[in-house]
């Protein structure tokens, strides 16, 4: 695949899970699982606020309008990790092609002695 | 998460197995912490001499759709919600140890940045929902396509289905026992309640995940590695 098959592929990942994004106020605000499980054995007050709130509830601040709030958050929430793991990406990307260059990636030192497995090693 | 006050009941709040502040205890969350960050520095160190170019994008693409599918809550019966865990999805697109990288990303951006999933519970929620899911989910589907061995039809689906379901119940299993662990509910107690309900919650991902699967197989093959029992050189990715 070329640089540029990767950007569009990009794009149109970042695309569908921003059009998913759209909808997430149809999502269900029924309790979830956990949630569910905790109402019903009583657990919940257990349960503490954050010591400290950026977007919580996934609703944007400062955004009146709760199904507006909640699109914005998950655009952000879309963008913040994808910018986040293509960093990590690009990062482990990089030192993987300075250990193939020095020869110490994984395929690469395997001595040909230790493969031979139960018919004992060839010698080539 | 607002488990005390709900500011309003119209907004989603998607915690299916996100745990809040307040249900483990300081030991079982530094157990979490610790179990996390041994796995993490695994899958980097796997990741930084192994990581091949097309996985990059992917890594991208697959944190998004992860992002954006965790916020999509979807009814199952007796007035409760479930949303993908993803981490199976994630594997089978670029192998388990790129995977705990983006699910870790994914739930460390949801907990630190919009409150879902506690702080002291995070290790235990990237262990949860990025580390078994991943490892477990891509065991099994590596067994389901060494199965199906390249040919198209319903094996592979239905081991991509098994694959997704079996992680949630691990997941919910793992969280049954920290909750347990914590003193937070006895374990007789918190653990048939969390299996029955993930059980349902479970089919929604086992389904969400095969119809990702078949869909990317069938625009863009290139993309997943279907291990095969004739191919020249088989493991881990």
């Amino acid at each position: 695949m070329t640089k540029k098959g990767y950007v569009a592929l990009l794009l149109v990942g970042i695309g569908i899970a921003l059009v998913i994004a759209l909808f997430s106020p149809l999502a269900s605000s029924k309790p979830d699982g956990l949630e569910r499980v905790a109402e019903d054995k009583a657990f919940v007050d257990k349960g503490k606020d954050a010591p400290y709130e950026v977007i919580a509830d996934y609703a944007f601040p400062w955004v009146d309008n709760e199904d507006a709030a909640t699109i914005l958050a998950g655009i952000l929430g879309v963008l913040v990790v994808t910018a986040l793991v293509l960093a990590l990406g690009l990062g482990l990307r990089a030192l993987s092609r300075r250990a193939a260059i020095a020869g110490t990636n994984l395929a690469g030192p395997a001595p040909p002695a230790s493969a031979g497995g139960k018919t004992g090693p060839k010698e080539r | 998460m607002a488990y005390i006050s709900l500011p309003s009941p119209a907004l989603p709040y998607p915690t299916p197995l996100h745990i809040p502040d307040g249900f483990l205890s300081g030991p079982v969350a530094g157990v979490g912490y610790a179990l996390a960050t041994v796995f993490v520095a695994i899958a980097v160190w796997r990741t930084n001499r192994s990581l091949g170019e097309k996985s990059v994008p992917l890594m991208g693409v697959a944190a998004a759709f992860i992002f954006a599918a965790q916020m999509m809550n979807f009814p199952v019966a007796g007035g409760t919600s479930g949303h993908v865990l993803g981490g199976t999805l994630t594997a089978i697109l670029v192998g388990p140890w790129a995977a705990i990288i983006v699910m870790t990303s994914v739930v460390g951006v949801q907990g630190l940045m919009f409150q879902d999933g506690g702080l002291s519970a995070l290790g235990f929620n990237v262990f949860n929902m990025g580390v078994i899911t991943a490892l477990v989910g891509y065991g099994v589907y590596y067994l389901a396509a060494l199965f199906a061995n390249g040919q198209r039809g319903w094996v592979l689906p239905t081991g991509v289905f098994v694959a997704s379901w079996l992680t949630v119940m691990l997941a919910a299993f793992a969280t049954s026992i920290e909750l347990a662990a914590s003193g937070t509910s006895p374990l007789h107690v918190v653990l048939p309640a969390m299996m029955g309900v993930h059980a349902l919650i479970g089919i929604g991902e086992g389904l969400i995940t095969a119809a990702a699967v078949t869909f990317v197989l069938a625009t863009r093959p290139d993309l997943i590695e279907q291990p095969q029992r004739v191919a020249p050189q088989g493991g881990l990715s």
